[in-house]
């Protein structure tokens, strides 16, 4: 049996491990440490939800706390990037990117192309999404198909503590530039994880649940609330294949275009907002490219077209949950053209 | 002034002064005639703040430029060819045709890139100072920006990281009196830029940028004190533009004969030409020398520049991850 550890200390253990391997990974953000400069203990966060603790006493001046200044500290962790460091930078919630964008989509993701191929920005964007924490609306969102849109951004959604320290391993030693996107409804999540270190490569999708009815791609926390329905239902006769991209950028189009094909039915099931998100976005490939294989219309299970709410009965309502994905399983299974 | 400067170096120094002047007047020009596509911003008689801080750079060190990027670019080493190039789009070109006049880069060079975005560059310098700093390499990073970046968020949270961090930081800021068509003097809520390092906790002077001996002085105190570790420094070097704010700007928001008097009274090359041949007994046919050789290679670099081939429409899908 292998050993099982939280999601949060998946993440842990990639840093460490990858500090410990490179001495130009470094560490830098809001209180990623915390106490810098304070009369009380160093350490004394290791950030805001404590994913980062420990390392300091390890790696000392690698890792640093920064003023909240996000233009500053992202714009210096790329360029810091450009120079020859591997910097993981932490954005304390990915709402945040508003005070710093344009260090990540002008500069960071630009680079290499516009320099003609001579920069690397080997810089890793730590940052936490997700509703569910009663955070309300400017601390809850999963913006990751804003920087999905961007050219020369990799985009990751991690759904386990396995897949998230293998691929926060592959964004460091990565040379673009790299969102990763941990959900914080997940950090308590406890799963296998090999002491070890290893790599999952980019746009290489996870078959979650083989199945041969349903094809349902899913994201983040969505994943878990996928397979779960697809368990129960199938108990009902109806047989699911769970998808997870794992990134969504670089898009695994390859895995779900051959799952549809088997299955001729498609649910994507994402957190993120439904207009121009990673469902409109996986829906329209599948449309374009899978249209024959299609035996009826796809199903996009989101949240509403609004800000997150505050209020606990709002905000339930607000996420995509397993009980809007098994009706929208059931629908497209139901479907007679 | 505290170092003397070898005649050499001055010789150096008016070189890359006089190449600069050369390829932006040349740059006005093709730009008129139709032949350089996009946006450009020219340099042209801001060229002695460009010389007297990067003579005080190596190779090592680093820079970021902003829009008004080709003079921090000669100064800091970057092949003049390559430039000319890029700024025709030409697949010979710094950056092979894809970045333009507002990005060319060469990290060889430690050209970080000029930057489309105002107030870009700081947070960048920022890195490869801390890159600096980590590796214990003595480096030394410079973030050139103008008037109107000095009211951007992002050259305070930078100028306010660096002091924090302790990073070897030089902050320059050129200040040639407009933001576009905005007179800083309008935009800048204190008289001189300057004065705002007082309040990131670092020196902060104001020097008359078409004096290359008063700028070569503040960044040689400035980088002495980033070298030694002791932190940023912020220079205001108060000088001017020939041109307008891209090429094909009518400059109707300058006074009436505004710039030709500038030429006349102003001029950096010329005031530091007498210098030369004045104080330091340097020999005018030693400078003409340099103008003739100088002229040869801009005309050489635009001659080959107009021969040279566009990108292959392959080139449209390299250096950038592709997956659609």
């Amino acid at each position: 049996m292998a050993r099982k550890i939280l999601f949060q200390d998946a993440i842990r253990e990639a840093l460490d491990q990858e500090m410990a391997r490179d001495p130009s990974v470094i560490v830098m953000g809001e209180d990623v440490v915390g106490g810098t400069g304070a009369p009380g203990e160093m350490d004394a966060w290791g950030g805001v939800l404590g994913v980062t603790k420990g390392l300091y006493g390890k790696y000392g001046n690698r890792i640093m706390d920064t003023p909240i200044s996000e233009s500053a500290f992202v714009g210096a962790a790329v360029g810091a990037a450009t120079c020859g460091m591997r910097p993981v930078v932490e954005l304390m919630f990915i709402d945040f990117m508003g005070v710093c964008f344009d260090q990540i989509y002008n500069q960071a993701a630009k680079f290499r192309y516009m320099f003609g191929g001579k920069a690397q920005t080997p810089v890793v964007v730590r940052t936490m999404i997700g509703a569910g924490f009663r955070a309300a609306a400017q601390h809850s969102q999963c913006l990751y198909p804003m920087f999905t849109h961007v050219p020369g951004l990799k985009v990751v959604v991690p759904s386990s503590p396995y897949d998230a320290k293998g691929l926060l391993i592959q964004a460091i030693r990565d040379n673009d530039p790299v969102i990763f996107c941990e959900h914080k409804a997940l950090y308590a999540m406890e799963g296998e994880v090999p002491e070890e270190s290893y790599t999952i490569p980019f746009g290489e999708a996870n078959v979650v649940r083989e199945g041969k009815d349903v094809t349902v791609v899913a994201l983040g926390r969505m994943v878990g609330f996928a397979t779960k329905v697809a368990d129960d239902l199938a108990k009902g006769g109806i047989s699911c294949e769970v998808i997870d991209p794992r990134t969504t950028s670089p898009f695994d189009e390859d895995t779900v275009l051959e799952s549809v094909e088997n299955t001729g039915r498609l649910v994507v099931v994402d957190e993120a907002s439904p207009r121009c998100g990673m469902a409109a976005d996986i829906a329209a490939l599948v449309a374009q490219k899978g249209f024959s294989f299609l035996e009826a219309p796809i199903e996009m299970v989101t949240a509403p077209h609004t800000p997150v709410p505050f209020n606990g009965v709002l905000e339930d309502l607000y996420i995509p949950g397993p009980a809007k994905i098994e009706a929208a399983i059931r629908k497209v299974k139901g479907y007679k053209g | 002034m505290s170092v003397a400067l070898s005649v050499e170096d001055l010789l150096e120094a008016y070189r890359t002064m006089r190449t600069i002047r050369e390829f932006e007047d040349r740059l006005h020009v093709e730009f008129a005639k139709g032949g350089i596509p996009g946006f450009v911003h020219l340099y042209a008689g801001e060229e002695a703040s460009a010389t007297g801080v990067c003579m005080n750079l190596n190779d090592h060190d680093h820079i970021a430029s902003n829009h008004r990027g080709h003079g921090h670019s000669i100064a800091k080493g970057v092949d003049v060819h390559g430039m000319m190039a890029e700024i025709f789009g030409k697949r010979t070109g710094t950056c092979r045709g894809k970045g333009g006049s507002m990005h060319i880069a060469d990290f060889d060079r430690g050209m970080m890139g000029a930057n489309g975005i105002v107030g870009g560059g700081p947070p960048l310098v920022c890195g490869a100072a801390l890159a600096h700093k980590l590796r214990g390499t003595g480096g030394v990073a410079v973030a050139f920006f103008g008037d109107g970046a000095s009211n951007q968020g992002t050259t305070f949270e930078s100028m306010n990281l660096a002091s924090v961090w302790k990073l070897p930081v030089v902050f320059v800021a050129e200040n040639n009196g407009y933001a576009e068509a905005t007179a800083s003097k309008f935009s800048v809520a204190c008289g001189d830029i300057a004065t705002r390092a007082a309040a990131f906790g670092m020196p902060g002077v104001t020097v008359d940028g078409h004096d290359f001996f008063a700028v070569f002085e503040a960044m040689r105190i400035a980088t002495e004190r980033a070298r030694r570790g002791d932190g940023p420094s912020l220079i205001e070097c108060k000088l001017d533009r020939y041109y307008g704010h891209f090429e094909g700007d009518n400059q109707n928001y300058r006074g009436p004969d505004e710039v030709k008097n500038l030429r006349a009274n102003k001029d950096c090359l010329q005031r530091f030409a007498k210098a030369l041949t004045g104080d330091h007994g340097i020999a005018a046919e030693s400078l003409a020398a340099i103008d003739r050789d100088v002229l040869a290679l801009i005309e050489d670099a635009v001659a080959q520049a107009l021969a040279a081939p566009n990108p292959e429409p392959a080139d449209l899908l390299t250096d950038v991850y592709i997956k659609y």
